[in-house]
Formats: structure tokens, C-alpha cells, sequence
């Protein structure tokens, strides 16, 4: 039985560390393409993320959102569903977070407040979410095209919204918000001064939590892996597949539109036309690093907020887009070596099986 | 004349997504998910305008470029979702990425510049403004001839027979004899080529390369694809219907009459619409984003 664990491990951590190592060569070949030194570079990058107070809490600020963007692809994945529209879900939940704290009076305080716009954000990336989940589970539509297209609508009608209705002047975003903001990290300890991160980490964090129980600790959530796993076998165990479908896309929208209180609660205090641009496309990839397991997800938006910071440390030297292809690599090195390590190793236990009969 | 202005606008917006859908449907009727079209979009413009300007300016050495930058991006795909078995929705977002990140960083490689390219010299130049210069530009008539040229290979070829067969039932297509992997990894490679062109349209018609320039076309023609049921004929509707709204789009910019976000919404809308079977049950090719076969 050892064996097998082991086996299981290898399988979650393998691919990750191939696509790390793939990764790592084609950035000291970026770099040198610049006609700059790999170890000076990936030495700035480590200062400018891990290296300082103020880096690590913005690297923090990012991996927050990440965490949540992380697992509303990872959720539904576990079904077996893609949701490629954590991108505009963000956004939405973001929107309404402003505005409902726009709407909340003066002076609310944030205890009371920031739970109200936070389930304003939950409403709202899960009605994005829910679209996609009604149209699969009513007419089998794909919900890859359908979470793309809808990136579009919605974007494309908050930007409406706000330019013609709620922004200031001059500007591309709301007003700032009457109450509902929640404290910096470096409000409660003095050394992360001037970052971004703030409570809502911790929020995230007891988010993975609770995602880790629903999906292993309860009926619905056994279901949903089941339905991932094999359809028609679940299907005849009496579960609901159109169902389970609703609510894995919805669950994984309101998971996405809880990121958008980071910026809006945490940051900036309103909402701002694009505010979180990559960071739903960069949720695929934490979903897939993490291997759609909670406690991965936290590591893996560890890893891709420390690229994404490190990018702005290094761009004085080499194009922050660096980062961009880094990821791209890693994404690409994962999704190619996860289906070649799996039977790699399942020829290994095959291999010994009939060795030992 | 004020309708053929019109006109020439309508054509100049559809080259690129009739390019890309005509590559959409190709790789999607062997099997293979087309979420790469942006990407393929991309590269081809960036290598556009890279290969006139290391040519001292001669635009079919850019088309050469855009042409061979397309398909060898599309064999990486190919290679990473027929031989690796790779996600293919997975792998192409990550090739959209890659591309997206890799013309921004050699931009400034290349041309120090984190914004566009120096000024690119493209086919047609000289030619003056409207209907009949666009009439003279080969890319245009290429691109107006693409889509009936996927349908004769699709339905006249033997070739295209195979395709289909291999995007509908890649079993049945094995125990004929065909190779499943052979025939799709000329499909895909094909779609790169020709999405490539849209590119390099995109380039010389702004006569320059920008980051980011092409915008979401790559998922726009997606979009015909689908609201063309996976016709070449239909999208090539859809393209015309697309480019038509966004030319409206521009021409109302300015006027109260309908928010020009809402007609940006109209294709997106459309394609959800017709998944959800309100307009004509949409139906994918029966083999589309299986690994297996």
C-alpha cells in the first residue's frame, strides 16, 4: 500500500517539477538573449519578491487573488468542467462588492461591512458562473465556449455601466466605497508597510479550506469528484449530472468573484475598469500546478504571484513579459507530462505487478 | 459611393476572421480544439512584420514569415495534444499565453520598443484607399477564397474525407486504415498557415506591428466557427455578419443611438445563443477535444 501513496505523490509533484526545471532553462536562455546574466536577473527576482517586507506582501496581495481564481477552475475541473471565465466572474464580483459598499452608509463598521459586500461578490461571480452551469446542464452546451464568450458580455457591459453610470470623471473607475474596506496587513504589523496584502488572505486561505471539505468531507461534494471522475458510472449511482454540473460552474464563478473584493476591499477601495486583467487565465494555471487540490492551489498561487511580482522586479532589465512566457512554459510542460508521467508510472506498477504473480 | 466605402470596411474587417476561420474549421472538423486561433493570429503578424523589416522592406518575405510562423506554432500544438495527449483546451490557452508574451519580449529585443515595430511596408502599398485598392491587395482576394477552398478540401478531397472521418469517428477511421495522427497533425498544421495570413493582413494593414494588436479576433473567429456550425460556408456568413456589426460599431461611435458595448457583444451573444440550440441545434464535430482515437 506504501508503494501506491507514493505512486500518488508522484503523480501531483512530478510534473510540477519538470515543468519548474523546462522552465528555468528557457528563462536563462531569455536572458541571455537580452545579453544579461541569468544569476544576476533570477537574483533580482528572489530580492524583489521574497527578499523585502514590502515584495513579499505585494507577492502575498497577488497570491490571494490567485488562491480564489485558482479554485474556480479547480472546482469545477473536479467535475470535469472547464471554467475558462474566472476572468470576467472576477470582475463581476468585484463590481458588485463597490457597489454595495458604495451603497452601504458611512461609517458601517468594516467587521459588519466587508462580510455584506463580500456575499454581494459571491452573488455575483456565482450568477456569472451560473450561466454556463444552466446552459450545460439544460442543453449539454460546452461550457469552454460558453465561459469564453461570456468573458466578453460581461466585461464588455460592466465597462458600460460604469462609463455611463458610476465612474468619476476623467476616470475609468467608481467612486470610492463608503464603507466595507478591510484592514492591510500592514495596518496589524508595522514591517509590511506600503504593500497591498491584507485580511482578505486569511479569507482565502479558510476558502481553501472550506473547498477542501466540501470536496472530500461531504455528500455533494463526493457527488461532484464522482461525476469528474466517471459520468455514466455516477449517473447510474443515482446522481444528478445536469445538477451537479449547476452548481460545480456556479460554486467555481463565486469562488472567482470573491477575488474581486483583494482589489476592491483590500487595495483600491473602488472598482476599476480591468482591475484584474490575467489574473482568471493565470487561475488555470494555479488550478493545473495545484493538481485541482485545495491545499495545491495555495502553493501553486504561491508560485505564480512570485512570478508575477518578479516580473516587475526585473522588467528594469528584461521584459516583464518574461514572466508571461515562464508561465506559459510551465502550463504547457504540466499538461504535456501529466498523461506521460501517469503511464509511466502505471507501466511501472504493472511492470512489478506481474513480476511478484 | 458612401455604401461602397462601407463595403470596403466590411472586407477589410472580415480578411483576418475569415483567415482564422477558415483555419478554426479545419482543425476543429479533424478533432482538434481551435482555441489557438489567437495565438496563431499573433505570431503571424509579429513575424510579418518582422520578416519585411529584416528584408529591407519586402512584404513577401513578411507573408513567408507570417505563412511559416502559423505552422510551426501549430505543430508545437499539435506535437503537445496528438503525440503527448496534452489537454488540448489546456494547451492552447497556454500557447495564446506564450505567444502573447514572447512577441511583447522580443518586441523590445528586436525594436526596443515595448509599444509597436518601426513602420512595415505591406503588399498593396500605393495603391490608394477603398473598394479598388482592396481589390488589389492579394491577401484580400486570398482571404475571400479561403473559406470556399476549406469546403472543396473538406467535401472534394479525399484529404477531406479523411478529415471529417477523423473528427467524427476517429475509431472508424483507424480500422479503414487511415492514421488518426497523420491526418490531424496536417489539419492543425494547415489551420496555423492559414490563420497565419490573417496576421500578416493585420500587420501590413496598420503597417506596423502593435502589442496585443489583434484584440480577441482569434476569438471571434471561434465564434463564427461555431455560429457556422462548423460549415465553411456558414462562417464565412458569420464572418461577413460579424465584420458588418463592427463596422456599424464604428460608424455609430460618437452617435447615442445604441452603446457601441453592446454591439461588441453581438458575436459572443450570438455563439451563446446558438450552443444553447435556440437558433439550430449547433452541433460540434463528435470527436472535438478527445485525446483518445
Amino acid at each position: 500500500m506504501t508503494s501506491r501513496r507514493a505512486i500518488k505523490w508522484d503523480e501531483a509533484l512530478l510534473p510540477a517539477a519538470m515543468a519548474l526545471a523546462v522552465a528555468l532553462v528557457v528563462g536563462d536562455l531569455l536572458i541571455m538573449s537580452f545579453g544579461a546574466s541569468p544569476k544576476a536577473v533570477f537574483g533580482m527576482l528572489v530580492e524583489g519578491t521574497w527578499g523585502n517586507p514590502y515584495g513579499i506582501g505585494q507577492t502575498l496581495y497577488k497570491t490571494t487573488t490567485l488562491i480564489c481564481t485558482g479554485l474556480a477552475v479547480a472546482l469545477p475541473l473536479r467535475a470535469g468542467l472547464f471554467n475558462i471565465g474566472a476572468e470576467s466572474q472576477l470582475a463581476a464580483g468585484g463590481f458588485l462588492a463597490a457597489v454595495v459598499g458604495l451603497w452601504l452608509p458611512f461609517g458601517t463598521p468594516w467587521i459588519v461591512a466587508a462580510p455584506i459586500c463580500m456575499v454581494a461578490a459571491l452573488v455575483a461571480g456565482g450568477a456569472v458562473g451560473a450561466v454556463p452551469g444552466a446552459l450545460k446542464a439544460r442543453f449539454g452546451s460546452s461550457e469552454v465556449i460558453v465561459t469564453i464568450m461570456l468573458n466578453f458580455v460581461v466585461l464588455a457591459l460592466l465597462n458600460w455601466i460604469v462609463a455611463n453610470h458610476l465612474h468619476i470623471p476623467e476616470s475609468l473607475h467608481t467612486p470610492e466605497i463608503h464603507a466595507g474596506a478591510v484592514p492591510r496587513i500592514a495596518e496589524l504589523s508595522t514591517t509590511f508597510r506600503g504593500s497591498a496584502a491584507n485580511v482578505m488572505l486569511f479569507v482565502s486561505i479558510a476558502v481553501a479550506a472550506a473547498a477542501w471539505w466540501f470536496l472530500f468531507r461531504t455528500r455533494a461534494g463526493y457527488e461532484l469528484r464522482a461525476v469528474g471522475l466517471q459520468p455514466d458510472a455516477a449517473e447510474n449511482g443515482g446522481v444528478k449530472l445536469g445538477r451537479t454540473w449547476f452548481r460545480a460552474l456556479m460554486m467555481g464563478g463565486a469562488l472567482a468573484g470573491l477575488g474581486g473584493v483583494n482589489y476592491v476591499l483590500g487595495y483600491k477601495h473602488y472598482y476599476e475598469e480591468g482591475f484584474g486583467t490575467g489574473a482568471g487565465f493565470l487561475g488555470i494555471a494555479v488550478a493545473l500546478v495545484g493538481r485541482n487540490h485545495p491545499i495545491g492551489v495555495i502553493f501553486a498561487a504561491l508560485l505564480f504571484a512570485t512570478l508575477s511580482q518578479g516580473g516587475l522586479a526585473v522588467n528594469a532589465v528584461v521584459p516583464k513579459q518574461m514572466m508571461d512566457v515562464l508561465t506559459a512554459v510551465v502550463i504547457l510542460a504540466v499538461a504535456v507530462s501529466v498523461p506521460e508521467v501517469r503511464r509511466v508510472l502505471r507501466d511501472m506498477v504493472n511492470g512489478r505487478g506481474s513480476a511478484t504473480a | 459611393m458612401i455604401a461602397l466605402a462601407i463595403f470596403a470596411q466590411v472586407i477589410r474587417i472580415a480578411v483576418p476572421y475569415l483567415f482564422a476561420a477558415a483555419g478554426g474549421v479545419l482543425s476543429e472538423r479533424s478533432g482538434i480544439i481551435a482555441l489557438t486561433l489567437e495565438g496563431f493570429l499573433l505570431i503571424g503578424a509579429f513575424a510579418a512584420a518582422l520578416g519585411t523589416l529584416y528584408s529591407n522592406n519586402n512584404p513577401w518575405v513578411g507573408v513567408l514569415c507570417g505563412i511559416v510562423a502559423g505552422a510551426a506554432l501549430a505543430a508545437v500544438y499539435a506535437v503537445a495534444t496528438i503525440r503527448f495527449k496534452a489537454d488540448q483546451v489546456v494547451s492552447a490557452i497556454a500557447l495564446n499565453l506564450f505567444v502573447a508574451g514572447a512577441c511583447a519580449f522580443f518586441l523590445r529585443l528586436a525594436f526596443d520598443s515595448s509599444a509597436n515595430s518601426p513602420r512595415v511596408s505591406a503588399i498593396g502599398d500605393g495603391a490608394g484607399t477603398g473598394i479598388l485598392a482592396s481589390l488589389e491587395n492579394p491577401l484580400v482576394w486570398g482571404a475571400l477564397l479561403v473559406l470556399p477552398g476549406v469546403w472543396w478540401l473538406l467535401y472534394r478531397t479525399p484529404f477531406g474525407l479523411r478529415v471529417r472521418a477523423v473528427g467524427e469517428h476517429p475509431q472508424a477511421a483507424t480500422s479503414l486504415g487511415i492514421s488518426v495522427p497523420r491526418v490531424r497533425y496536417i489539419a492543425v498544421i494547415l489551420s496555423g498557415a492559414v490563420t497565419g495570413l490573417g496576421g500578416v493582413y493585420l500587420a501590413f494593414d496598420q503597417h506596423k506591428f502593435t502589442d496585443g494588436m489583434t484584440a480577441g479576433r482569434g476569438f471571434i473567429a471561434i465564434a463564427a466557427v461555431i455560429f457556422g456550425r462548423w460549415e465553411p460556408g456558414r462562417a464565412a456568413i458569420a464572418c461577413a455578419l460579424f465584420a458588418a456589426a463592427e463596422t456599424a460599431q464604428i460608424r455609430l461611435q460618437g452617435t447615442p443611438m445604441i452603446p457601441s458595448q453592446f454591439i461588441e457583444m453581438i458575436p459572443y451573444v450570438l455563439t451563446i445563443v446558438a450552443l444553447a440550440g435556440l437558433v439550430g441545434r449547433s452541433r460540434a464535430p463528435a470527436a472535438l477535444g478527445r485525446a483518445d482515437g
